[in-house]
């Protein structure tokens, strides 16, 4: 019995008017997340994912449009009246951004920020909020949390301020967490800790996650489905073993195979992808990957390729229909 | 599968075109500038009166200085050269307020380089060497800062004339603290840029990192403070004439012709007003053109 | 491959902080403590730690831009340590550095083949402009830039493009050894490989030595020969790029290691990737003995008492008193 769908976004396409130039952030993306799952975007900076994001809450900025339909639990997000779009926001969906230096409130101290949206939400006194604040801080693994509780950000380390990023987005236990690049700032052993956390509160809060990252590692360890996304558009989508072992999409082979992997040697070369990322306000014609792609073909400039199914859960926007491979790492 | 070298990464979409010139920040600036149309407007006015202050008085059969008893408090008229009318002493006002522009100007101009050059000079070495040097330095701008301005322009006007030289002097030595001050905090923060740091590591000796690196990107800024430290320039010569401390007569400036005017407002309101205007029109346009300069010179907007 | 090119001794890099208060006193920020290695000609060197292990201070202490406390960084039989302004600066030539942000490393208000020739302007400097160019050119070619952008401006290329720009001026005067101070960090996933395969094609054609500082392992597994792991200023463990991935002998080695996410699914469920707990020490306070104790699932009471030594255990030399015993896993 498949679990149910929490959100389900269609044809969501957000666009910017910037000094006369047209940015097309994200293009007609279709995107569904079922309850408790981790749903992993994979793009790198330029891509639209955190746009794409933002826009699900009503985050983007005031010279960008929005169009197409997100639907939460069964209402529809897009155009809601802030009013509504506020009683979900924290209560809902939280949401944790790349970078915690400037998510946090320098001016306050760390027991005001996370007491913030139990107080506005939950309606609770001052006391009862800032001991749930505490407890949302052991939860996190964060030491001393009641001297922690008085503290400012700058005094604690990037890992600790991520984790309270974490703890102030699931503060409210909402059903849904998007989290923009969590771990990219953060050092190695710090992420470890972080990809647990999540874990964890997927499991016991059943919160579903939709996670924005380029580590495959991260990937690999916390998604149950991937969609890659290039371009503002997503072109492969699937579990994700489909991603890692039966991939169709030349991106995704090209961005497996120009990342290296720990078990990689000297000797194992790095395949680089050619040419730059896109513009966004001038996106190539046709297949936005074309010019980069080593099976490219000669319709590929000529018209967008559809979003077709592999499998049953599995589906890539490509008309090379062949085997890839070309570019495999030797063992991979 | 053979791996060919990716050293070199080209794409069609990189076609070179032979050695283009590339558009430097002050093209993209400018270009930012001239769709400011406050900006623009004021760059206008201030060309047009710049123009006419330096070719009124040469072609005008009237000077600044000479009394015609016959033509006394003559109100403005189209006819012939007395377009602004006379003054009570039958001086023709146009000329008059040409000059009184060309005065203004000129402070304006003289008082804002010298003081842009003794305040970039002291804020950048301050800023670049650092340590004990810059405290120094600073102080010293401190203990100047608690000057008061204008008893001591007085004194010194008292004590050697009005000189109008020495006005360009006095207001000049003055306005640079402002200056100081704002270059020695961009110094302090370019200073740590890794531009710096690469020019270094490239061998590059330090006076030489302070010519090429840190004064182009100092510009900017002085420019915009140089125009915006011109119209208070301008207003406090203005204030001194009319103190009867600016210029001596018969030589005129703006300030000068206000106050005289201000005496025959009643009767002769022309003679207030429109030295007033030109005033007025000189340090909104110039204000305007500051904050047109500092917002094109601003990078956020890439 | 095995002229020794550049020799590190006991490299400290301190700095003076001081406290709050009313009466502060003066602490020392032991940025690197202690830190020695040998770099071999056409050898890349990669050097990993966390944030604050001091990774970026040691790279810019090896190019001057850091001034040294005390110990020795011989170049060419000459100790850089100590060396008046004039005569480090003429060192420089030999001694390049490649920055992190590409952006930031370039004079927004400097041409392209302004800042990839001011190197020469400072060397040589009686070289006619005409040649100046005619070398800028070459070196442009040779990392990928077209001739063509000589002209342009820092701020309309792309983060990739910013960073040939600096490899360019950094190789211009043909040194012998180059530092990468995270040379990949600030690109696009899908770029950094095109860097990283540049640099190895580049060191193989001029014969660099290369000091590859960064904290993604798996980026400096593979460009490097050799690896140094860096801890709170102190070298725990050093050995072959290949020896420290598959039998890692310093506990906090093996942490690092353990930390990474494996990119495949199966084996990431079945073995999750596991974090170090706690965190980092003060480098202006370090622990006594081993400053890896604090964290260590291995510490003993020796390693309070006692700064391990850094010695040749099987492949690899390691900072700790238990190396033999404990079992090197990955």
């Amino acid at each position: 019995m498949a679990p149910a769908t929490l959100l389900e976004a269609r044809q969501l396409t957000v666009e910017f008017t910037t000094r006369g130039r047209v940015v097309h952030a994200v293009t007609e993306v279709d995107l569904d997340l079922a309850q408790g799952e981790v749903l992993a975007i994979v793009g790198e900076s330029g891509s639209g994912k955190s746009q794409m994001l933002l826009s699900m809450l009503g985050l983007t900025a005031p010279n960008s449009r929005v169009k197409g339909s997100v639907r939460f639990d069964g209402q529809e997000l897009l155009g809601a009246p802030e009013k509504r779009l506020n009683q979900i926001r924290a209560r809902k969906i939280g949401y944790v951004f790349q970078d915690p230096m400037t998510s946090l409130n320098p001016y306050l101290s760390i027991g005001l920020q996370l007491a913030e949206p139990l107080r506005i939400h939950k309606k609770l006194g001052k006391a009862a909020a800032a001991a749930q604040a505490v407890e949302m801080l052991r939860a996190v693994h964060i030491s001393e949390p009641e001297q922690r509780m008085r503290q400012y950000p700058h005094q604690l380390s990037g890992g600790m301020r991520q984790r309270v990023a974490i703890a102030m987005a699931l503060v409210c236990g909402p059903e849904i967490l998007i989290a923009d690049e969590p771990t990219t700032a953060l050092d190695v052993t710090v992420q470890a800790q972080v990809l647990s956390l999540l874990r964890e509160a997927r499991e016991r809060l059943g919160t579903a996650v939709i996670l924005v990252t380029h580590d495959l590692g991260v990937i690999a360890e916390l998604a149950d489905r991937v969609n890659v996304m290039y371009a503002g558009r997503i072109v492969e989508k699937g579990t994700v073993e489909d991603i890692f072992y039966r991939r169709r999409h030349p991106y995704t082979e090209a961005l497996e195979n120009s990342i290296p992997d720990l078990s990689d040697s000297r000797a194992t070369p790095l395949v680089a992808i050619e040419g730059n990322p896109p513009d966004l306000s001038a996106v190539p014609a046709g297949c936005a990957f074309h010019p980069r792609c080593p099976y490219r073909l000669a319709m590929c400039d000529q018209a967008v390729p559809p979003l077709e199914a592999v499998d049953e859960n599995h589906s890539k926007a490509c008309f090379y229909q062949g085997e890839l491979g070309r570019g495999a790492k030797a063992g991979g | 599968m053979t791996r060919e070298p990716r050293g070199v990464i080209a794409t069609e979409a990189e076609a070179p075109l032979a050695a283009a010139p590339g558009r430097s920040l002050w093209q993209d600036a400018f270009a930012r500038l001239r769709h400011n149309r406050a900006a623009m407007a004021s760059a206008i006015v201030l060309i047009v009166i710049v123009v006419a202050a330096i070719v009124v008085p040469w072609i005008s059969p009237y000077n600044y200085y000479t009394p015609q008893w016959a033509l006394l408090d003559l109100p403005p008229t189209l006819r012939g050269w007395h377009i602004f009318g006379t003054d009570d002493l039958g001086r023709d006002l146009l000329v008059r307020v040409m000059w009184g522009c060309r005065i203004s100007l000129m402070i304006g101009a003289v008082a804002s380089v010298v003081s842009v050059g003794i305040g970039v000079f002291w804020g950048a070495v301050a800023g670049y060497v650092g340590g004990v040097v810059d405290s120094l330095m600073m102080r010293v701008v401190d203990i100047l800062y608690s000057v008061p301005f204008i008893p001591f322009v007085i004194v010194l006007i008292v004590m050697f004339g009005r000189n109008l030289f020495l006005i360009f002097v006095a207001i000049g030595a003055v306005s640079w603290l402002d200056i100081a001050r704002i270059v020695r905090g961009q110094t302090l923060s370019l200073r740590n840029k890794e531009f710096v740091e690469a020019a270094r590591a490239s061998g590059v000796r330090g006076p030489q990192i302070v010519w090429r690196h840190l004064i182009p990107n100092l510009v900017g800024i002085v420019v915009i403070y140089a125009t915006l430290t011109a119209p208070a320039v301008i207003l406090f010569e203005a204030f001194l004439s009319f103190l009867g401390l600016g210029v001596q007569a018969p030589m005129t400036s703006l300030g000068v012709l206000v106050s005289d005017g201000a005496g025959e407002l009643q009767s002769f309101p022309y003679l207030l007003i429109i030295p007033a205007v030109f005033l007025a029109a000189i340090v909104y346009c110039l204000n305007f053109l500051g904050d047109g300069l500092r917002d094109a010179l601003d990078p956020k907007d890439r | 491959m095995s002229e020794t090119i550049l020799s590190v001794r006991d490299l400290c890099v301190y700095f003076e902080i001081r406290d709050e208060g009313w009466f502060p006193e003066k602490k020392l920020l032991r940025a690197v403590d202690g830190v020695s290695f040998d770099l071999e000609a056409g050898e890349t060197l990669g050097v990993v730690g966390e944030s604050g292990c001091g990774k970026s201070t040691l790279a810019r202490a090896i190019v001057a831009l850091v001034p040294a406390t005390s110990g020795e960084i011989r170049f060419d039989g000459q100790n850089l340590v100590g060396l008046d302004a004039e005569q480090l600066r003429q060192q420089r030539r030999h001694l390049q550095i490649i920055f992190q942000d590409p952006l930031a490393s370039l004079d927004p208000r400097m041409t392209v083949g302004e800042i990839i020739g001011e190197p020469l302007r400072s060397f040589f400097p009686r070289m006619s402009a005409a040649e100046r160019r005619t070398k800028v050119i070459e070196i442009m070619q040779r990392v990928g830039l077209m001739a063509g952008y000589i002209n342009r401006y820092p701020h309309e290329f792309s983060g990739g493009q910013a960073q040939r720009i600096g490899i360019a001026r950094a190789l211009i005067l043909h040194p012998e050894v180059v530092v990468c101070d995270e040379p990949v960090s600030a690109l696009d996933v899908s770029i950094k490989a095109q860097i990283v395969n540049l640099l190895m094609e580049l060191q193989q054609v001029y014969g660099i030595s290369l000091l590859f500082v960064a904290h993604d392992l798996a980026s400096v597994r593979h460009i490097s020969h050799r690896v140094l792991v860096l801890y709170l200023g102190k070298v725990m463990e050093l050995a072959d790029s290949d020896a420290i991935y598959r039998a890692p002998r310093h506990p906090y080695t093996q942490s690092l290691i353990h930390a990474v996410p494996v990119a495949d699914p199966r084996q990431a469920r079945a073995r999750p990737a596991k974090g170090l707990e706690g965190e980092p020490p003060s480098p202006i306070d370090p622990p006594s003995g081993c400053v890896f104790r604090t964290r260590c699932p291995y510490a003993v009471e020796r390693c309070a008492a006692e700064v391990p030594a850094l010695r040749q255990v099987g492949e690899s030399r390691v900072a700790c008193h238990l190396a033999e015993q404990i079992q090197s896993s990955s």
